[in-house]
């Protein structure tokens, strides 16, 4: 550290006796406190791991006999009847709706979550930005069902012209050709009433983020004659990414998995409906369909039917995340 | 390129509070004028309204008077992002953009103000890197992240950041207070040399770096906690260290308080 040209890290503290410098494992000194805490918190790790592990192979366990008896081809197939002894089901149209239902909602929140939380941390006065802070972590606390309700009995009517409108201007557009399903239960509204029920989150966390952004970091740009915009982005928005990124896997989480929102909004498809790729279409995602079937669940291959596709579910989830843990885990040497 | 300062009358405040009061004094352009005196007295507080900086922090304001040259820097018309590009500053921790590599840090004024040319970024971040005296030491890692680097090494990589975008002043906050004696000495030489360009003015409790690096020391003081801080005297470092015209100011620098 002493050394002019150097390449070690300011802060890196070098242990007794020219030894290792001081950091993660090497940490322990052996005594009773460390070993305690060192393997609660090992215990608690392995935990996690473990229960994610067991409900995958629960799924697994339960979906296997059910997809063995599968006469169609569970990826590609649309259709979905579980019954009798030649079951033919298959998940691309819930996948479809899933993804796209997610996605609305993750491009309308992120950048909308963002913004205002950078309203709050960096341009807000103080006196607006404790309480409207206070108000957005509420809100992120507010049960899906209100959402999905106020979404269905006043939302959707107020949304019903709009998508009048998207219908008529943009209806030569595969993605917003009519499919005669009323403007409140179509899903681009889902998706729209997903964003809104997701903007708290990515706000919150983000919001946490920005507010922890180094006075040095700020400083340093501001002294370069960055304006606040240009502050913003050289200081604020680099330090924040990975929080942003974890802001938006949380809320993806929530709009991936939400269920009753979705399931009282979403219009269902009859049987043997025409595929479209129309966001004003209905139609239903895993978890919809799963709580729209929730009865049915009285025999293990029907049952199992309807846990493979929660296991498509889970592998989604898993998959996202992942991604978005390479994407941080890239920058890392960058943001220390 | 360098510029002359001519504060007159300035009182800096933290929304009720008067930090410093009563500050005139002139620093003159390619020299090294020091900011000497105890902790709390006002000086790092006025060396931020050299750059508009102070304003920064929630309630600070200030009256009174800083010109550069015929222009004044607390004129209605004049916008503080524009003194910030003209007046440097390097902090008193090494504070270069973690996210960014050696040549993006470098490089951020510089793209701030609107410079894309790959070419000329080039040029000017191997003539700030030189400037700076780091040049030799980074030039094969230019990519590598800022943060990588010593404490001494992120210091100069943060003067590198603040000459690149050619400023006619250059505050330096302490620069030295977060270094090891060897960073602290390239850092000393890196001023002198830096001199022949620059008005430098720096703010440093190491009484024997201002004796080092500065032509003109200036000595402030505060009557007791809570008081505002004053300009005690300015003059030439070899008088304030030799035969100051003020007793307070002899009884600091031969450590009778302080």
């Amino acid at each position: 550290m002493s050394s002019v040209t150097g390449v070690s890290l300011a802060d890196e503290t070098p242990g007794p006796h020219g030894s290792a410098p001081l950091s993660g494992d090497g940490a322990g000194t052996g005594r009773l406190g460390d070993r305690l805490f060192g393997g609660a918190a090992k215990g608690a790790g392995l935990l996690v791991i473990a229960l994610v592990t067991l409900v995958g192979v629960f799924l697994l366990w339960q979906a296997i006999p059910a997809l063995a008896r599968n006469d169609a081809n569970f990826l590609t197939s649309r259709e979905w009847s579980v019954d009798g002894a030649h079951p033919r089901f298959g998940i691309v149209e819930l996948l479809w709706t899933t993804v796209t239902v997610s996605a609305i909602a993750m491009l309308i929140a992120v950048p909308v979550g963002v913004a205002v939380a950078l309203f709050i941390t960096q341009y807000a006065p103080a006196w607006l930005s404790r309480p409207a802070a206070s108000l957005i972590d509420l809100l992120a606390a507010v049960p899906s069902i209100v959402y999905g309700i106020w979404g269905l009995r006043t939302f959707g009517p107020v949304f019903e012209p709009v998508q009048g409108f998207l219908q008529h201007t943009l209806g030569w557009i595969p993605l917003f050709t009519g499919a005669g399903i009323s403007g409140g239960s179509t899903i681009l509204f889902v998706g729209i009433v997903l964003a809104i029920m997701v903007l708290p989150i990515v706000t919150a966390l983000s919001r946490e983020v920005f507010a922890q952004t180094p006075v040095t970091h700020k400083e340093g740009a501001l002294a370069l004659g960055a304006t606040r915009w240009e502050m913003i982005r050289t200081a604020v928005l680099p330090f924040g990414k990975p929080g942003i990124i974890s802001a938006s896997m949380l809320g993806l989480g929530r709009a991936l998995g939400e269920t009753i929102a979705v399931t009282i909004i979403l219009s269902t498809l009859p049987d043997g409906a025409k595929w479209t790729w129309s966001l004003l279409n209905g139609g239903e995602t895993f978890a919809s369909r799963i709580a729209n079937n929730a009865a049915e669940f009285d025999t293990p291959q029907k049952a199992g039917a309807f846990i493979a596709a929660g296991l498509v579910l889970f592998v989604l989830t898993f998959v996202v995340n992942a991604i978005a843990r390479v994407v941080i885990e890239r920058r890392k040497a960058f943001s220390e | 390129m360098a510029k002359r300062i001519d504060v007159s009358d300035l009182n800096v405040y933290y929304g009720g509070f008067k930090a410093v009061e009563g500050v005139t004094m002139t620093v003159e352009p390619r020299s090294v004028t020091a900011f000497i005196g105890p902790s709390g007295c006002g000086k790092s507080t006025f060396l931020r309204t050299l750059n508009r900086m102070h304003e920064v922090t929630p309630g600070g304001r200030v009256e009174g008077k800083v010109m550069l040259d015929d222009q004044d820097l607390y004129a209605s018309s004049v916008d503080p992002v524009a003194v910030r590009r003209t007046v440097g500053m390097v902090f008193q921790r090494p504070n270069p953009f973690p996210t960014m590599s050696i040549y993006d840090n470098v490089a951020a004024g510089l793209r701030l103000n609107g410079v894309k040319g790959r070419k000329k970024l080039d040029e000017v971040v191997e003539k700030s890197l030189q400037g700076a005296n780091l040049w030799k030491e980074v030039k094969d890692r230019l990519g590598k992240p800022g943060a990588g680097l010593s404490g001494g090494q992120q210091q100069r990589l943060c003067i590198a950041r603040a000459i690149a975008v050619e400023p006619q002043v250059l505050l330096m906050d302490e620069p030295c207070s977060a270094l090891d004696p060897i960073s602290t000495l390239a850092i000393e030489d890196l001023i002198g040399e830096l001199k022949s360009k620059y008005t430098i003015v720096i703010v440093t409790h190491n009484m024997q770096q201002a004796a080092r690096v500065s032509d003109r020391t200036a000595f402030f003081n505060l009557a007791a906690t809570g008081k505002p801080g004053k300009l005690v005297e300015i003059d030439d470092t070899q008088r304030i260290f030799n035969n100051p015209s003020v007793k307070a100011t002899e009884d600091y620098i031969s450590g009778r308080f302080g």
